[in-house]
């Protein structure tokens, strides 16, 4: 007969080393088994959607940087996207080029910081991480080169990206992109095949198919789950469809599973830049777009597949020079959604792991 | 009166010194250093004794307690390097001094004490902590002829003084008022009391082998390493030892990502100074029981004693940096299982092994000794390779259907 | 076999310590900085300038003040008002550079430097006297000219303002650089790798 031990009730965070920002989970324990977890969020509300209708469209994307801090390219991507699809803009191709080659470095940097992040959850003291850190200061280098900010990159522009990469990037990202399949070759060799990373993740925070279909999950969350939806190609915008790339998808959708997705996209992200460098013409690389854009009345929905998963934004325009109206959806906002079924029952341990694995930035649920 | 620190060099020249005379003839014998008049009168032989005894402690612990705070910058440095970065390298030469800085920050912090705290047992805590870790000492063999105590029960002292430091991890946990800092408690007793059992049983192939609980007659009885001779045994005592002492993969007790800082999660300045002085200074005092037991202790060639035992403590302390550089953490019921289905077993067969060859085969040549070193590497091999791939340390989710309301809704 | 991969694992992180860290030890060594960067000390040429605070309107946060008076001057010479303040509050601002992008005279460029921490907040404004007189470091962030010659704001010498400007750039062109029509020679348009 198992002993029945008085439930307790615990406020993990907001100051709480693996929330990864400002979250608080309100988790009851039954010893160490989780009986029930309520999120609470809204520590890092800054009013984004808010702020935004009251900036122009070109200050919006200075915005979008913060939304989710560790990958703004694709921020930018996706909000530049849905203005164009307002204003009736169409980038040139070289600009769009650029956009993917600099969203992918992007991906490749938010998978980095998720699986660095995981493997730092599951207690590995902080190597990983500072491998996978290592690795992302190239990137930044790269971002650096490109735009002249590491973090919040404000790089593409409505009808393009604001000037052309500079000479120098082309060597330096071919650097980069050849050396790093070997580095991810070192983080699969020092823990994937790890004995007890497997016993920590295989089968721990099973999410099925149907269930995150259910909750609108998207992203790495729900292709772990065996479920192939990537926008890149379910819905192909700029170029993905000139590139050739898997969709890699999971087995059973459990944290190792949402552990080897992030891995294996990181490869196929090198794929696509390789060959966006291949394919890539001179060329200009901004459209004739006023400075103050006024789109006509409307309205439009723009979306990209990001790191976390499906990023879109949504503009009302009434013809002035800022949105009517700028919505947000936001991929870790909703992935959270199945938080709950995937914890209760599982013990504090798998608990901080399998919210580790669902990578969330609390930049973008609290918008 | 014959007194455990007799045989102890140091002992007989400070007492000799003090307390030297012709009464005294069986103590401070004549043809041995020359001590011709102790600086005592007659029959103040107990005085030179407290005296004598008192410098050796001092000594000692004052050693221990600048090896352990060396010990953390060593660590640190090496754990940067192993994770590509450069560790504390500002104060001072190469960063030397870092833990001299560290120490006055923990001086100058404020000493918190929680509102819900129970104020005795919050403060007694640290101290309950560090003194097991410097008891440990009083049996060590640190070189040639130089230890405080020679104790022939002295394994059986370690084993039970060691694990005092549950007591307080669970002192600390319980009267912190704290939640996390009781998840760090309740791990802590849970995880090592169960590790207790193959740690204790891993030491009984080495006691079959020299034949005596003496930590300085079992240094003397090794003429191969037992590590050679003991492989199993010195993997399960590795292991257990490294779940002891919270370290990586078994430190759940202070597992960070998950319950903050466990049972120290309350503490600040020079206590918590104390508890992480405590940590530190176990790696030593196991790495420094693992040479004995395993590494021929002090003995070695060309360099002196006491720098031999030095090198080979840093070595096993190097070997659980290395650990806790690389591997993740298990989950608390997998440690568990990990104790109780692995380790156990592994440690009985490896005493039915060792029991087995000691009864058939010759332990003083040579040759048999290699003999069962091949042995038990064999056995080693194959025993942790069997069970690796049969014990399974996997868990189930707890089948729950939500009966408690939403914690909002219980308001 | 089992066991493997933790074995790996230690392979990996013994690899590590035997290779040079990656750390760069900041105030002595120092990471390459491009010319791109957008530092925090703006360069601003009072010459170029017909304040016009495009670059205020266009500043997301708002954090360039500029008061200017009539001074007499000519409006096609550009000097028909006088600066009389030009602050720019770099405690708010975030390096977006849509200011330097805004401006029309090329009269606002990033700066290079990335050090400039202070006691005070009032310390963090910049204005017009410090921006008159400090070094003209130029960031070539959105300023194709300056990039175009290959200008270095980490080694090379201070840009005077008569060769900040677009009309400097050997291919001065109505059209803004990379747009149809402009010379493949002007643009940094080289296809990677080919």
């Amino acid at each position: 007969m198992p002993i029945r031990t008085e439930p307790v009730t615990v406020n993990l965070g907001p100051q709480h080393p693996s929330t990864h920002g400002v979250f608080r989970l309100r988790v009851t324990f039954d010893g160490e088994v989780v009986l029930d977890v309520e999120p609470v969020f809204g520590y890092l509300h800054r009013g984004s959607e808010k702020l935004g209708e009251e900036r122009t469209y070109t200050q919006v994307i200075t915005l979008t940087d913060r939304l989710d801090y560790v990958s703004a390219m694709t921020n930018n991507q996706a909000y530049v996207i849905a203005c164009e699809k307002l204003a009736g803009i169409v980038a040139p191709e070289r600009a769009m080029y650029l956009r993917v080659i600099a969203a992918e470095l992007q991906r490749l940097v938010s998978h980095l910081v998720a699986t660095g992040f995981f493997l730092n959850d599951l207690g590995a003291f902080a190597t990983p991480l500072m491998y996978c850190f290592r690795e992302r200061e190239s990137v930044m280098d790269l971002f650096e080169m490109l735009c002249g900010a590491r973090i919040t990159v404000s790089y593409m522009r409505v009808g393009g990206v604001f000037q052309d990469a500079p000479e120098e990037f082309w060597p330096a990202l071919n650097t980069f992109t050849t050396d790093m399949p070997h580095y991810l070759d070192e983080y699969e060799q020092l823990l994937t095949s790890n004995e007890i990373l497997l016993t920590r993740t295989k089968g721990v925070g099973i999410l099925t198919t149907e269930k995150a279909l259910n909750c609108s999950v998207t992203g790495p969350v729900l292709r772990s789950t065996g479920f192939p939806w990537d926008l890149r190609k379910v819905d192909p915008y700029e170029i993905y469809d000139r590139v050739q790339f898997d969709v890699p998808v999971g087995e059973q959708g459990d944290n190792y599973d949402r552990y080897k997705v992030r891995i294996m996209e990181m490869r196929q992200s090198i794929r696509i830049i390789d060959q966006c460098v291949q394919q890539i013409h001179p060329g200009p690389v901004k459209a004739d777009v006023p400075a103050l854009l006024r789109p006509p009345p409307g309205d439009a929905y723009g979306r990209i597949e990001g790191p976390k998963g499906e990023l879109g934004f949504y503009l009302v325009s009434d013809g002035g020079i800022a949105p009517y109206r700028f919505k947000i959806r936001s991929p870790s906002f909703i992935n959270l959604t199945v938080l709950r079924d995937l914890l209760i029952g599982w013990k504090l341990a798998d608990m901080i792991v399998t919210f580790g694995s669902i990578d969330i930035n609390m930049g973008e649920v609290d918008r | 009166m014959p007194s455990p620190l007799e045989g102890n060099a140091l002992f007989r020249g400070i007492y000799c010194w003090l307390a030297a005379n012709k009464g005294n003839a069986l103590q401070c014998p004549p043809d041995g250093p020359a001590f011709k008049d102790g600086w005592l009168p007659l029959g103040w032989e107990w005085l030179a004794y407290t005296i004598a005894a008192l410098a050796i402690v001092m000594l000692v612990v004052n050693a221990f307690m600048v090896l352990a705070t060396i010990y953390t910058y060593v660590e640190r440095r090496l754990l940067g390097r192993f994770q590509s970065r450069l560790g504390p390298n500002r104060a001072g030469p190469f960063g030397l001094l870092q833990p001299i800085a560290d120490a006055i920050k923990l001086l100058a912090k404020e000493d918190l004490v929680p509102a819900g705290a129970d104020r005795w047992v919050f403060n007694l805590a640290p101290v309950v902590m560090v003194v097991p870790v410097i008891l440990v000492l009083a049996v060590l063999p640190f070189g040639r002829h130089s230890f405080v105590a020679d104790v022939n029960i002295g394994i059986l002292y370690v084993v039970a003084v060691t694990s005092i430091s549950t007591l307080a991890m669970f002192m600390a946990g319980f009267s912190s008022g704290n939640r996390y800092a009781m998840f760090g408690g309740m791990r802590a007793v849970a995880q090592l009391i169960s590790y207790e059992i193959p740690v204790v049983l891993s030491i009984v192939g080495v006691l079959l082998l020299a034949g005596s609980l003496s930590l300085v007659s079992i240094v003397e009885a090794q003429r191969i390493p037992y590590i050679l001779l003991q492989p199993l045994g010195f993997f399960v005592f590795m292991a257990g030892s490294s779940a002891e002492m919270n370290r990586s993969p078994f430190d759940l007790v202070e597992a960070e990502s998950e319950i903050v800082s466990g049972y120290h999660t309350e503490y600040s300045g020079m206590k918590f100074g104390v508890f992480q002085l405590a940590e530190f200074g176990a790696v030593l005092t196991t790495s420094g029981i693992m040479a004995t037991l395993f590494l021929k202790g002090w003995e070695g060639p060309v360099l002196p004693s006491h720098l031999w035992f030095l090198i080979k403590v840093f070595l096993f302390a190097f070997l659980f940096i290395w650990v806790r550089a690389t591997l993740p953490r298990l989950r608390l019921d997998q440690v568990m299982a990990f104790a109780w289905k692995f380790l156990l077993p592994l440690s009985l067969i490896n005493i039915f092994i060792t029991a087995i060859e000691v009864l058939a085969l010759d332990t003083t040549k040579l040759a048999n000794l290699w003999l069962m070193a091949g042995i038990n590497m064999a056995v080693a091999v194959l025993g942790i390779a069997a069970f690796s791939r049969f014990v399974r340390l996997g868990g189930k989710p707890r089948d729950i259907t939500i009966e408690i309301p939403m914690a909002s809704e219980a308001r | 076999m089992y066991g493997l991969g933790i074995l790996n694992g230690f392979l990996v992180t013994m690899k590590n310590f035997i290779k040079k860290p990656v750390t760069i030890q900041y105030p002595e060594e120092r990471n390459p900085q491009h010319p791109r960067f957008r530092g925090e000390e703006f360069v601003w040429y009072e010459d170029r300038c017909t304040a016009c605070a495009s670059c205020a309107k266009y500043c997301p946060l708002g954090i360039i003040k500029i008061v200017t008076h009539p001074s007499g001057g000519k409006l096609p010479e550009g000097d028909a008002y006088a600066i009389d303040v030009f602050d720019i509050d770099i405690g708010r601002c975030m390096f977006c550079g849509l200011c330097v992008e805004a401006c029309p005279y090329d009269a606002l460029f990033m700066g290079s430097g990335f050090e400039e921490s202070k006691y005070k907040r009032a310390d963090l404004v910049i204005h017009a006297d410090r921006l008159r007189a400090a070094e003209k470091h130029p960031s070539t962030w959105f300023r194709p000219q300056l990039e175009g010659r290959g200008y270095d704001p980490q080694s090379d010498a201070p840009v005077p303002w008569k060769e900040a400007g677009r009309e400097s750039w050997p291919h001065h062109l109505p059209q803004r650089p990379g747009e149809p029509g402009a010379d493949g020679a002007d643009a940094p348009s080289s296809p990677a790798g080919h």
